[in-house]
């Protein structure tokens, strides 16, 4: 009997490995690692499909928490230690300067796509004249709002922070008396992390508060208007906020948004496919607005946000990952990442491509608000970035908590990011 | 005697044959002692007082105490004193360890020792309840940490559901983001998973005391009362007093908890946790190393002072 299966078995691996020679090339297994929302983890193996099929490798994904900065303290980890597990890391756009010297400068590999790319984005992700990564989608948030509810109460869309502030209350209040006693007027990231420096960044900008440290260092945080901003805020904890808010990241705001437990929601473009599923409570009830605006010269803010890849100088299959890097960075990649999680494209044609604006209707609209969005203070501070926007964050989450007022803490602030300062960033 | 002698002329004693032996069978284990223990505490107590930076881990330059403190005159003629002993980051970590660790430890042992005695007495189904209730102990800290997470959750969280519907809580509780609940969160979910761990070291202790000191009392009549703090609570002291070192030295370095629960939150960051933001998320290599260093001198100092003021016998020679 055995001897039958033995017999039986050898054409079948003799074809097999003749299967194997026959590919192109060696057959690499890369790694992938990358955070992710919603169903970034699942999309990401129908994006990389058409790579593998082409090449022969394969690409496997190593999840990691959603909070960017739980990813950044493991991938610093990781690269400090001269890890070969991992081949291509999935970079946040603030990134680059902090992790330049661990990664593959791709300037002479991607010279053909880049021209293709938003040259703003390129620049953010070149540090020292190296190109540290390339983009694969950019970011920039949207008001999510109910159209159900503010037809119902005959509201327009608030253009004003002031005004998105009576409205919520109204339909709040409203619907609550109506016996929806879980309905909240606003939900946005409150929790102390990253996320928060980009809700914050945006408040106060919007209010013509500068953005905390200005492109040429200066520190600019601590004025009337950022207090203002602030204190607006501070107001809505509580009142159309949750109390939780404080303990929420995108994906908290996304579930009570899509329960269908919230007028108005502060998100990145991702969400817009999600709540539009069929097991979104607010399908087909909901629409994207710019985030409103503080007052006249302050206008309406968007942080910048956004993706890229990144390969690692570790790696001992480089040749493959930077071939995947480019395929994912290029036309066809972005857009099959635009039409599975509705992602803003990088790649300036894209805007204009049909398939795309009826699949995801946002991007074609969001393509002004991402060209005007405010970048994170990552250039001019340099390696400590992450120190100052977690001071950031911290003196605002106090602010928000009601550990000082926002006045106090600026102030503070200020003192402590010109200590970081020093003589210089 | 005359063996003796003669051994002593042809050779080495058996004193000292003896220590010799014992010191190769010792040999392995002071040796995996030293690369596990002694050489990484080294190596962090180096590291603080260099300049190192996660990205270039071998070549901090040395720079004295100026982590743990420096001086510097400002141009102005101002002095400003730098370093983590004038941080006020540090020293809020420091309060909320202590406090967390006090808290913690003072309920883990008084549930605790209920629990044990409770296991103690014989009833139906005993063996059953005792691996029960082991059962948060055996749960990873990451996994029942985030499990609690979601249950302290403001929106979706089972605790709010429940509170709300019996009419305990007038409005949804933000556990984890307030300031105010933040550490009581904390300390809930700590005590939750460590007195079932504390109950069984205590447990182990009273089942060593002798059952026909009871029956003495029984037959004297003595109010049971009167016998757990007259025999029960003496006789176990020893075995409470380690597990009191234990649970000690376990929460002064408690981290993954906070890290997991409130990551950032001022009211609850620990010393662990600062020290471990120090050194990746800020690129501060050295500055936490400094911190690693004082949490360990902290609790150096803890634990000394607690077997010296407790004559805490650690040896085990007293109870024989």
């Amino acid at each position: 009997m055995t001897k039958f299966n033995r017999g039986a078995l050898r054409p079948a691996l003799i074809a097999a490995l003749m299967g194997c020679a026959a590919l192109p090339a060696m057959a690499d297994e890369l790694f992938y690692v990358a955070g992710g929302v919603g169903k970034q983890a699942e999309n990401f193996k129908e994006i990389v499909k058409p790579w593998e099929e082409r090449t022969g490798h394969t690409v496997t994904l190593v999840p990691m928490p959603n909070s960017s900065s739980d990813q950044f303290a493991q991938y610093r980890l990781w690269l400090a230690a001269g890890t070969t597990d991992v081949d291509l890391y999935q970079t946040d756009v603030i990134w680059a300067p902090q992790l330049s010297d661990y990664f593959v400068d791709l300037t002479e590999a991607a010279k053909d796509i880049v021209p293709q790319h938003f040259p703003s984005v390129i620049e953010s992700q070149t540090a020292g004249g190296k190109l540290v990564a390339l983009p694969l989608f950019t970011d920039a948030p949207a008001l999510y709002y109910r159209t159900d509810l503010l037809e119902k109460y005959g509201k327009e869309v608030p253009k004003t922070w002031a005004e998105l502030t009576e409205t919520a209350k109204l339909i709040q209040d409203g619907e609550r008396a109506a016996g929806q006693a879980d309905i909240w007027g606003y939900v946005w990231q409150g929790n102390a992390y990253e996320g928060l420096t980009c809700d914050a960044l945006e408040w106060i900008k919007s209010f013509g508060g500068g953005q905390i440290i200005e492109a040429d260092g200066t520190i600019s945080v601590n004025n009337e208007h950022a207090v203002q901003a602030l204190d607006m805020a501070k107001s809505w904890v509580g009142t159309i906020s949750p109390e939780g808010v404080l303990a929420h990241k995108e994906e908290d705001a996304r579930g009570v948004w899509q329960t269908g437990n919230a007028v108005f929601m502060r998100n990145w473009p991702y969400a817009f496919g999600l709540s539009g599923g069929d097991d979104s409570a607010v399908k087909g009830k909901f629409d994207v607005a710019p985030l409103p605006a503080g007052t006249a010269e302050g206008g309406s803010a968007a942080t910048l946000g956004g993706w890229n890849v990144a390969v690692s100088k570790f790696s001992t299959k480089q040749e493959a990952a930077i071939d995947l890097a480019l395929y994912l960075a290029s036309a066809e990649g972005q857009k099959r990442r635009s039409m599975l999680d509705s992602q803003l494209p990088t790649v300036m044609a894209l805007y204009d491509d049909a398939e795309i604006a009826t699949a995801v209707p946002i991007v074609p609209r969001w393509k002004d608000i991402f060209a005007n969005a405010v970048p994170r203070p990552s250039g001019p501070t340099k390696g400590k970035y992450n120190e100052v926007s977690a001071r950031f964050w911290s003196a605002v989450h106090d602010t928000l908590s009601g550990t000082g007022t926002a006045a106090e803490n600026l102030e503070l602030l200020e003192l402590d990011l010109s200590d970081m300062q020093g003589s210089g960033w | 005697m005359t063996d003796r002698i003669a051994g002593r002329a042809s050779g080495p004693s058996l004193r000292q044959r003896r220590q010799r032996a014992a010191f190769w069978f010792l040999a392995p284990m002071l040796f995996a002692l030293f690369c596990v223990a002694a050489w990484p505490l080294g190596r962090t107590i180096w590291f603080s007082l260099t300049n190192t930076t996660l990205s270039n881990l071998y070549g901090g330059e040395w720079i004295g105490f100026d982590n743990y403190l420096s001086m510097r005159t400002l141009s102005s003629g101002k002095v400003v004193w730098r370093g983590t002993l004038v941080d006020p980051a540090w020293w809020n970590a420091v309060w909320n360890t202590i406090r967390f660790s006090f808290v913690s430890v003072f309920f883990e042992t008084c549930l605790g020792l209920i629990v044990a005695l409770v296991l103690n007495a014989e009833f139906k189904g005993r063996a059953f309840v005792r691996a029960a209730i082991l059962i948060p102990w055996a749960i990873p800290t990451i996994v029942s940490a985030k499990m609690w997470a979601w249950m302290l959750n403001d929106q979706f969280g089972i605790l709010n559901d429940i509170g709300m519907s019996l009419g305990l809580l007038s409005q949804k509780v933000a556990w984890t983001a307030s300031p105010d609940t933040a550490m009581t969160a904390v300390l809930l979910v700590d005590i939750w998973k460590t007195t079932p761990f504390m109950a069984l070291l205590i447990l182990a202790g009273l089942q060593m005391v002798p059952r026909d000191i009871y029956e003495a009392a029984k037959i004297d009549g003595i109010n049971p009362v009167k016998v757990f703090f007259k025999v029960t609570l003496p006789l176990i002291k020893p075995a409470l007093m380690v597990a009191v070192i234990f649970r000690m030295l376990d929460a002064l370095r408690i981290f993954d908890l906070v890290y997991v629960l409130t990551p950032n939150s001022a009211a609850t960051k620990t010393m662990s946790v600062i020290s471990r933001e120090n050194m990746i998320d800020f690129d501060k290599f050295a500055y936490g190393a400094a911190q690693s260093t004082l949490l360990f001198a902290i609790i150096a100092v803890f634990v000394s002072l607690y077997i010296w003021l407790g004559r805490v016998d650690l040896s085990g020679e007293g109870s024989k």
